[in-house]
């Protein structure tokens, strides 16, 4: 087993422990900064698949700014009457077995995949590095660009006219 | 990074996705909703990343999807952020269960 695989088995436990902890904790801070850790786990997965610029962009967007936005509100909100609020343990049951079944279809569905495909030979490690995304973000993908400009335009706009008074 | 299968990161986002779609399900805490779809967006992101990197490693039009992706994802975040204020403002919660209004 070499680096990468050790690598990928730690963050993926690392990930998927911390999810649990988001759904099941009680207190939203705490949800708050699991969700932290599990973004850091997903920008490491990034690492190791080539995309290094996404690793950066993820934790600065998610981790820096979404979920400060999050702990902003968690703290403008008085906290003590939203700590307790659960469902009854019948829809949890109902939820979490509802979810396995699929999950289970799912992964049996993954297993009778191709695996031809995944022996792919890796070209170059720096195909994700900021220099390479630019060219083509700014040539092929110049349009979606700019309206995605557009985009943050009227969602700010929106934000701006729903949370005035 | 070809000793790890493409088939393990698929079932690690498959996983991810539906821990995030238990949390859309079973809590009523809006904020936590929420985190509950981000969460379910980036399962989604691992999935564009791996498949680019397995299937078409020359190419790079699955890193620019999860870059729009991110993009709405911040944007959806804010406009949802102004929606859990105003709701706020008007219940003085967040509990999905308390705005019954248009509840039919």
């Amino acid at each position: 087993m070499g680096v990468t695989a050790i690598l990928f088995w730690i963050l993926s436990s690392l990930a998927l422990l911390s999810a649990i902890m988001i759904v099941v904790s009680k207190n939203p801070v705490h949800s708050v900064l699991w969700l932290i850790l599990v973004f850091f786990a997903i920008s490491g997965h990034y690492l190791l698949l080539n995309a290094q610029f996404l690793a950066i962009v993820n934790i600065i967007v998610y981790a820096g700014a979404i979920m400060v936005l999050f702990l902003y509100v968690l703290m403008l909100i008085d906290l003590k009457k939203i700590v307790d609020p659960q469902r009854s343990l019948w829809i949890k049951l109902v939820g979490v077995a509802t979810g396995c079944c699929l999950l289970l279809v799912l992964i049996a569905a993954l297993s009778k995949a191709d695996q031809t495909t995944a022996l792919t030979q890796t070209i170059g490690g720096n195909i994700g590095l900021v220099e390479n995304l630019g060219k083509i973000l700014f040539s092929e993908y110049l349009v979606p660009f700019e309206i995605s400009s557009i985009l943050f335009l009227s969602a700010m706009v929106g934000a701006v006219v729903i949370g005035k008074k | 990074m070809n000793e790890v299968p493409l088939t393990h990161i698929l079932v690690l986002s498959t996983a991810l996705f539906f821990i995030g779609m238990f949390g859309l399900f079973t809590r009523r805490n809006m904020i936590t909703i929420l985190m509950s779809v981000e969460l379910i967006l980036n399962s989604v992101n691992i999935n564009f990343v791996a498949f680019n990197k397995y299937l078409f490693p020359e190419k790079l039009d699955g890193v620019f999807f999860v870059l729009f992706i991110i993009a709405i994802a911040a944007a959806e975040a804010a406009l949802a952020i102004a929606i859990i204020i105003n709701l706020y403002r008007n219940h003085q919660s967040i509990d999905v269960d308390d705005a019954t209004e248009m509840k039919f």
